[in-house]
């Protein structure tokens, strides 16, 4: 239960100003962030600065356009290296750890397809993930391990939803070689304890790969803290374009690790029968970049910085308390996942007793309020838990009350459709 | 409350009270249809007269409201319906939620109540749940048209189907 000082802080949103589509659509109730975040214009004026003022083929162009639009990918690298802690002793932002991708699936289907040959990845070997991953870190493995004859551990949750220390010690033993785990859950909104499995992972001699998709836009993560060898993540979910993704990985691990893609802008040099590989980042980006992606994802970070990613965090999670103490006070819904609103970061799901999800998703969606319904892209999970879809309210900073308790008032014309008053 | 005319007392009764969902005993066929992005499941089974047309049709499985009020009136429309005319219907809803034949008395004097979920040509996402019965229902019949004037083929051909139908119920 909030208290009613923090009921007053989450009472208005200052922020929704600053999103042109909440600020000209008062309306809409946007409740899927886990999804989609929405963009604020700083955002959207940095994607028009770009292509305005330094629109030009960046890395190979010998003039000031080529050269300006290169150098406003290398300041987006360093500023995101900073953003998740990814700096060397004396706290310069380490900017050729940060590899480009399209988003964080692809970046996950980078390490995927590379890493295997870094670890030597073949029969009698384990792959370790987590039974709460999205598709995204679940289907590349499952066919890594096909292609190698690895094996594929899941580590499940216990009846709280958590990964037990003892369930880390029996799953990721000797014969572990690779674990990926999701940092944030996107159906529970639960946080894993990433710095005690990548501990583990290490003492067994594994590499550790983390999903960050739900966990950076939301959480201050700090790559030394949380131990792991790579990240994902995605602009997207975080107040940047889509269409950007980040691979983070140590400099020695993106060394060793063969190219992904291949063709222009990834090699140094290329004769009739091979080719020398570029440096990391560029060894993994080829063809063209989204340069003005990248700068405009710069933007967003700044944007989160200005506001500050502790404040945001701790108001994100009185609005994820405030949400599940609110649906839990339906006594036709029923949470998925755990009834302390204080441990959802960002998502919150939950069915209604009865209706099928996609029936009360519709029904909102009449009521202008936006959620998720289906297995969300985690169907093991959702079979794993004996569900077969569920709803997901998920929010940002920029939601406030008011959006939660339009969200109840739906919730209760859902029921009064199927059930009457 | 919401406006928008889909959800209505007459759908939700469907979807909540079907009159055709339940096992069948001895059918000519059943056939067994999933709508794997939302978990909908259903077996729609037929059992045909001596004159071929269709003289009793029900359905068992989970889903969505969409999905069972979709084949709750679907049922009702199909009795005494020879297969043909069973599939000229199937084709005329699926245009119809789709988008593709919007003439509501064409739709309402061939589909009957089924025309009220022609609003569904508005919600992409839900096409699928909707017409979930009726694909069933059509892969069904044509799956055993070359041989539906012979009945004993027909429930030869249709024994793995039934085994199936044991399991699900």
């Amino acid at each position: 239960m909030l208290t009613a000082e923090q009921l007053v802080r989450i009472e208005q949103s200052p922020y929704k100003a600053d999103f042109p589509l909440l600020a000209k659509n008062p309306e809409i109730i946007f409740l899927d962030s886990a999804a989609t975040s929405q963009r604020p214009e700083a955002v959207l004026a940095a994607e028009r600065t770009f292509y305005e003022t330094m629109n030009a083929n960046p890395l190979r162009g010998l003039y000031r356009l080529s050269v300006e639009a290169t150098a406003s990918i290398e300041e987006a690298r360093k500023h995101i290296a900073a953003f998740i802690g990814a700096v060397d002793a004396q706290g310069k932002p380490q900017g050729s750890e940060i590899v480009f991708t399209r988003n964080a699936s692809e970046s996950l289907n980078l390490a995927a397809r590379t890493l295997p040959q870094v670890v030597d990845l073949g029969p009698g070997d384990d792959v370790v993930i987590s039974i709460m991953e999205h598709h995204s870190n679940i289907i590349p493995w499952q066919q890594v391990c096909a292609a190698t004859g690895a094996n594929l551990v899941y580590l499940r949750l216990n009846d709280d939803y958590q990964i037990t220390p003892e369930e880390i010690e029996a799953k990721i033993g000797p014969a572990a070689k690779i674990v990926s785990v999701t940092h944030v859950s996107n159906v529970l909104g639960v946080e894993n304890d990433i710095a005690a499995i990548a501990a583990r992972a290490h003492e067994m001699g594994a590499l550790m790969v983390v999903d960050g998709a739900q966990s950076v836009p939301h959480l201050a993560v700090d790559v030394r803290e949380l131990g792991c060898d790579l990240l994902a993540f995605s602009a997207h979910k975080m107040g940047g374009p889509m269409g950007i993704g980040v691979l983070w990985g140590k400099a020695e691990l993106l060394d060793a690790m063969p190219p992904f893609l291949t063709g222009g802008e990834m090699i140094d040099s290329v004769t009739e029968t091979g080719a020398v590989w570029a440096p990391v980042p560029q060894k993994f980006e080829a063809g063209t970049q989204d340069a003005a992606g990248s700068y405009a994802f710069d933007a967003a970070l700044t944007y989160l910085e200005s506001l500050g990613m502790p404040a945001l965090e701790e108001r994100e999670r009185l609005l994820a308390t405030y949400l599940t103490d609110e649906l839990q006070a339906l006594g036709f819904v029923k949470i998925v996942g755990p009834v302390d609103g204080s441990r959802h970061v960002g998502a919150v799901s939950f069915t209604v007793d009865g209706i099928h999800p996609h029936d009360v998703a519709s029904i909102l969606d009449m009521s202008n309020v936006c959620i998720r319904a289906g297995h969300h892209c985690a169907q093991p999970l959702l079979a794993y838990l004996g569900e077969s879809s569920t709803c997901r309210a998920s929010v940002a900073f920029y939601n406030d009350k008011s959006d939660i308790d339009a969200l109840v008032e739906g919730l209760k014309t859902v029921w009064q459709v199927f059930n009457g008053n | 409350m919401a406006t928008n005319p889909l959800y209505n007392a007459q759908f939700i009764d469907h979807a909540q009270h079907p009159d055709y969902k339940y096992q069948m005993d001895d059918p000519t066929m059943s056939h067994e249809g999933i709508n794997p992005s939302c978990g909908d499941e259903l077996t729609f089974s037929v059992r045909l007269a001596d004159d071929g047309t269709i003289e009793e049709a029900a359905f068992v499985g989970s889903g969505c409201a969409i999905s069972q009020a979709s084949a709750d009136m679907m049922s009702d429309l199909m009795v005494d319906k020879t297969p043909a005319q069973a599939i000229e219907l199937c084709e005329l809803f699926k245009r119809m939620i789709r988008g593709e034949e919007t003439d509501v008395d064409l739709l309402e004097e061939q589909l009957d109540e089924a025309a009220m979920l022609r609003d569904i040509a508005h919600m992409p996402a839900r096409v699928k749940c909707a017409e979930l019965a009726w694909r069933t229902l059509q892969e069904m019949l044509e799956a055993h048209g070359a041989t539906r004037e012979v009945s004993a083929t027909v429930h030869a051909a249709c024994d793995h189907d039934h085994a199936h139908d044991g399991e699900d119920a």
